[in-house]
């Protein structure tokens, strides 16, 4: 036995197969009402359109389902069980009460197509979350539609195009800067700008002589991160935002990481002319394993022409509607008005909060942050000394000169009852640890995370090979995602 | 792993025989670790020197396969795409493209077994 | 603030040990006029029961208690209850995306399940993890299409739900493809005369909804034959998942591109919904979107991982196949709970009720007014043409707590006073009747003064 630890224990989990693996005839977890009308012919009314036969669904009882997905749930990790300091991606504690009032009958239930009448529910949530979204942000306009961050991305250079087009001048290019998430580029390219990299200063933030030789009137936008993906505030954003208005390019913020900044500063006062939020990071929506997400786009008095339709308004005798007239506008992004479910949740954390509280929310995202900094250098490599904001990026340089990589560290991390921070991101670290703790985490869990990757570290010169083996107590050992990927096997299939 | 005299190779780590068989090397396959999937143009297609005409993949990264030098596709290695491994275990003897070279001069300009050979040791000297 | 876990001595604790003063210190990066240095101009800090107190109200003023006849791509059904008490179980709600293999089997597994039964509801090879939406999902598959086929240019269907038509209108317009639009005939359904002299050798896809934005069911086959014989693909937008129990998948489609929001989602007011994409197997890495794949670990041990990420931005950037990042777990978990409840019988049973009360109400309603688009098979939706403009009708029924169906003029003019119905299992024949009297009042009512002389009229 390695190194103890105080987070987590070793405990017996249930075995589950696959449910498919458990069907079988005449088990059945559904009743239907009675029909109060009369039967129908479906041979009649669907002639060659019947299906006779729905293949190799499952057919299980209730009791079944329940232990099934209960079962599952228990090989997850969760914000719930404890730290999940992924870097970049917020993971704070998610309120019990946004769930409570997402659930409320007449906002769960209602249509998107009901009257406006009987939608003011709806609308009046719309508003103010716009509202408040718009006051955190120092913004002058906002779209909710997005369905997440990168489609929050993608509605934001549409309108940024839209903007230039109606200067005359589409223009060619989007600057990015090489410590970028994958989605920025991406992006980008879907609007049909080629993109061109921005190389980062020796402390990690955009270098701002690089960007005034790159700057021109080919460009249509800089896309920045801030605090960037190194956990850094870029400093000289007045100037980046002053160098591209200049050239008649617009600065656009991807707002991932505006967990560090709500209620400390606002974009909109620092230059920025257009940015995205994510509701399921900085506003505690849930990340449910991967989604749903929510990206509304928050912009400036010139780009207000080109929000995607709809738009909430407030008529002349005060009842709130959607506005579909918007000439200019880039059109719909998504169907209906948006993630609707997640702007009630977000909502309801701000609500909670208060002023004081999305302060006192940031100042403890960002001390929790520098504490795990303070705690760890020296024991890891840390490639940028410039200071931290709400997240840290250490290397895996020391640790390397062992054979063991940052992906190895991580999965000693799962041993230890901690779910890992984010690997090999940002790309300009080689080797990156990013870490963000978000200010939901208590200082004894800081102390036993920081004691884990001492540990970690420890083990790493004593052993190395213990640690490349990792996980040890996990469920199942590392998975060999190279079969996976070579001959994917994507479904379930019968045994014939 | 040796690399073989009977051919010429290229700074973006392929290989090309006299006769038109396009690969990548050693080098590249090791530096890629296991192939997952190779894409590669369909007989027919034209390809430029020096611009893209397929693309490897490992499990978490995508390279761009690069034309040596402008011609044809004739033949397109129909097997990696079941068995991509196989130019892991054999990728100077694996090809992914034959084709009909526009102007075999152009292979003039590409370096010999021994050139690449010290290109790849000062590349992994930075 | 209650979600925050530390005292005033821990704070000072961790500055000290950080070795600062102040916690101003940290947010010294920022230049000073930059810092906010006012409370935010938003609600005060509120109690958990006025939080409850404040949405509870808004949802009084959101048409709750209201029967609804709205279908339209967000259909009712009933959620069974066991949904909502596991999809908030912690280990689901609070998970992030599954990268982290070995601690979020629970995830991946669910997910494996989701794609298994996607692919067998729809006739498909296999499935993604989800997509955003049905409307999203279709412009992503035109996409897909296109990268497929080399081909530049898409034919889509008019009866194509309008909003995802106006959503691929925003996706195509910087991506050059451009679009033919087919019209639709008497019966609903695509004219397939049109169709076929409209695909030509540039078109990489025909864009279909089955059933359609009214209803009606159309012969896939037949529009398939067209696509295919000039190498075109076809994709099948189902807006309306639960037709899947008893109408025959669009087996002959090469991508299908769903919303999967009517097995139990709920309506919230259009989101979040849960998009998937379909496909055959050969065109697995041009699809966009998360895929679990099965393997095994060092031990042998089956397992679950996320696979051919080489497909996704995080990866190939800006030549990803999309931009997508996140999917709908949660709500594809949802989905997944769903068609497990009812399973293989459970979901042909749902689907015959659902046409038996649409077969109710259609023979109602057409006693009265005029039911368009006869002639073709339909699942649970239709059109009713009435005299009165239909918004005056959906006005007085909101007096009777209910919401009728949705007006048409909005999106197709040349329809004047059609609305959109829908009934479900959900649907009382009580209900219905309801509206069918109302519609007959109408109708009455239209009729007599048509026939008064005018003189008296006036």
């Amino acid at each position: 036995m390695k190194h103890m630890t105080r987070k987590a224990t070793r405990h017996i989990s249930q075995n589950e197969g696959l449910i498919f693996e458990k069907s079988s005839p005449g088990k059945a977890a559904w009743k239907l009402p009675a029909l109060d009308v009369p039967e129908v012919d479906t041979a009649k009314l669907l002639g060659k359109q019947e299906r006779e036969d729905l293949g190799d669904m499952p057919e299980v009882s209730e009791i079944e389902i329940i232990r099934h997905f209960t079962r599952l749930s228990t090989w997850n990790y969760a914000i719930d069980l404890g730290m999940y300091p992924l870097g970049s991606c917020t993971m704070k504690y998610n309120p019990r009460v946004n769930e409570f009032v997402a659930r409320v009958e007449g906002l769960a239930n209602g249509h998107p197509y009901q009257a406006e009448k009987i939608s003011q529910g709806a609308l009046r949530i719309m508003k103010t979350l716009s509202d408040c979204l718009l006051e955190i942000t120092g913004m002058d306009a906002i779209t909710l539609q997005p369905a997440a961050g990168a489609q929050g991305e993608l509605t934001g250079l549409l309108m940024v195009r839209a903007y230039h087009e109606a200067q005359g001048n589409a223009r060619k290019k989007v600057l990015i800067p090489d410590s970028a998430h994958g989605t920025n580029p991406a992006t980008a390219a879907t609007v049909g700008y080629a993109v061109e990299n921005l190389k980062s200063n020796e402390r990690g933030m955009v270098d701002v002589a690089a960007l005034a030789a790159q700057m021109n009137e080919d460009v249509a936008a800089l896309m920045v991160t801030n605090p960037n993906t190194l956990g850094v505030f870029e400093q000289e954003i007045h100037k980046i935002a002053e160098l591209m208005h200049a050239k008649g390019g617009l600065l656009y913020m991807d707002g991932a990481n505006m967990n560090a900044l709500v209620a400390k500063t606002r974009p909109g006062d620092f230059g920025v002319d257009v940015m995205h939020l994510n509701l399921h990071k900085t506003f505690s929506t849930p990340h449910g394993g991967g989604g749903p997400g929510s990206g509304p786009v928050a912009v400036k008095k010139i780009l207000e022409p080109f929000l995607p339709t709809p738009v909430v308004i407030t008529k002349p005798d005060g009842t709130l509607a959607f506005e579909y007239n918007r000439p200019q506008s880039v059109g719909r992004v998504r169907a209906f008005y948006g993630n609707f479910g997640m702007f009630i949740r977000a909502l309801a954390y701000i609500f909670a909060n208060g002023p004081e509280g999305l302060r006192q929310t940031t100042e403890d995202a960002v001390l929790n942050a520098n504490y795990i900094r303070k705690g760890l250098e020296g024991v890891y490599d840390l490639p940028y000394s410039t200071p931290s904001m709400h997240e840290v990026v250490f290397s895996d340089k020391l640790q390397s000169k062992q054979g063991v990589k940052t992906m190895d560290l991580a999965k000693r991390l799962i041993d230890y009852g901690f779910h890992p921070y984010t690997t090999a991101f940002p790309l300009i670290v080689p080797g990156a640890l990013m870490i963000e703790p978000t200010e939901s985490e208590p200082k004894e869990e800081l102390d036993l995370f920081i004691e884990a990757m001492k540990s970690i570290a420890e083990e790493v010169e004593d052993d190395p090979q213990y640690v490349l083996d990792a996980p040890h107590h996990a469920r199942i050992t590392r998975l060999d995602e190279t079969a996976a990927a070579r001959k994917p096997v994507l479904r379930w299939k019968r045994e014939v | 792993m040796s690399y073989p005299n009977d051919r010429k190779y290229t700074k973006e780590h392929e290989w090309i025989t006299a006769d038109g068989s396009i690969g990548i090397t050693n080098h590249a396959q090791d530096s890629l670790g296991d192939i997952v999937f190779v894409e590669l143009p369909k007989p027919g297609a034209e390809i430029t020197s020096g611009k893209t005409f397929g693309t490897v993949e490992s499990v978490k990264a995508v390279s761009d396969l690069y034309a040596p030098v402008s011609g044809t596709v004739t033949a397109a290695n129909d097997a990696l795409a079941t068995a991509p491994e196989q130019v892991n275990k054999d990728p100077h003897g694996v090809w992914m493209i034959k084709i009909q070279l526009k102007d075999p001069s152009e292979l003039n300009a590409l370096l010999s077994a021994a050139d690449y050979e010290k290109f790849v040791s000062e590349e992994a000297g930075h | 603030m209650r979600y925050l876990p530390k005292s005033p001595a821990d704070r000072a604790a961790m500055l000290q040990a950080i070795g600062i003063r102040s916690v101003d210190d940290l947010f010294s990066p920022i230049p000073a006029e930059y810092r906010l240095s006012r409370d935010l101009a938003i609600p005060r800090q509120m109690a958990e029961s006025e939080i409850v107190e404040w949405f509870k109200q808004r949802g009084k003023e959101n048409g709750e208690g209201f029967a609804s006849f709205l279908g339209a791509g967000a259909y009712s059904h009933y959620r069974p209850v066991v949904i909502d008490a596991l999809v908030q179980r912690g280990e689901f709600l609070t998970a992030y995306t599954p990268y982290q293999a070995e601690f979020a089997q629970g995830t991946l597994q669910a997910i494996f399940e989701f794609q298994t039964m996607i692919a067998e509801l729809t006739g498909m090879d296999l499935a993604n993890a989800s997509m955003y939406d049905g409307s999203t999902g279709a412009a992503e598959a035109v996409m897909m299409a296109v990268r497929i086929t080399g081909r530049h240019s898409a034919v889509i269907a008019r009866n194509l739900h309008p909003e995802y038509r106006e959503v691929l209108n925003t996706y195509a317009t910087h991506q050059a493809i451009p679009q033919k639009l087919i019209p639709f005939t008497a019966s609903g359904q695509i004219d397939l005369k049109q169709l076929d002299q409209a695909v030509d050798d540039s078109t990489a896809c025909v864009l279909i909804q089955s059933p359609n934005f009214f209803g009606t069911i159309e012969d896939v086959e037949a529009i398939a034959g067209i696509a295919h014989k000039r190498g075109a693909l076809l994709i099948v937008s189902i807006a309306e998942a639960a037709s899947l129990g008893i109408v025959e998948p669009p087996r002959c489609a090469d991508i299908v591109a769903m919303e999967a929001q009517s097995f139990g989602v709920p309506l919230g007011f259009g989101g979040p919904y849960c998009g998937v994409l379909a496909t055959k197997e050969k065109f697995v890495r041009q699809m966009p979107g998360r895929l679990a794949g099965q393997t095994v670990d060092k031990n042998g041990k089956r397992g679950f991982v996320l696979t051919l990420a080489t497909r996704e931005q995080h990866i190939r950037r800006e030549k990803a196949t999309s931009n997508i990042c996140t999917n709908q777990a949660l709500v594809a978990l949802m989905v997944n709970i769903f068609m497990t409840v009812y399973g293989k019988i459970g979901l042909r049973e749902l689907a015959k009720q659902n046409l038996a009360k649409t077969a109710y109400a259609v023979e109602q309603f057409g006693k009265h007014a005029k039911v368009l688009f006869a002639g073709a098979p339909r699942f649970n939706e239709f059109v009713v043409e009435t005299s009165e403009d239909p918004y005056a009708i959906n006005s007085r029924l909101l007096g009777h707590k209910i919401i009728g169906g949705l007006p048409l003029k909005k999106f197709y003019p040349e329809l004047g006073h059609a609305a959109l119905w829908c009934c479900t299992e959900l649907t009382t024949r009580s209900m219905i009747d309801t509206a069918v009297g109302l519609v007959a009042e109408s109708e009455r009512s239209v009729l007599s003064k048509d026939a008064e002389p005018e003189e008296v009229a006036r």
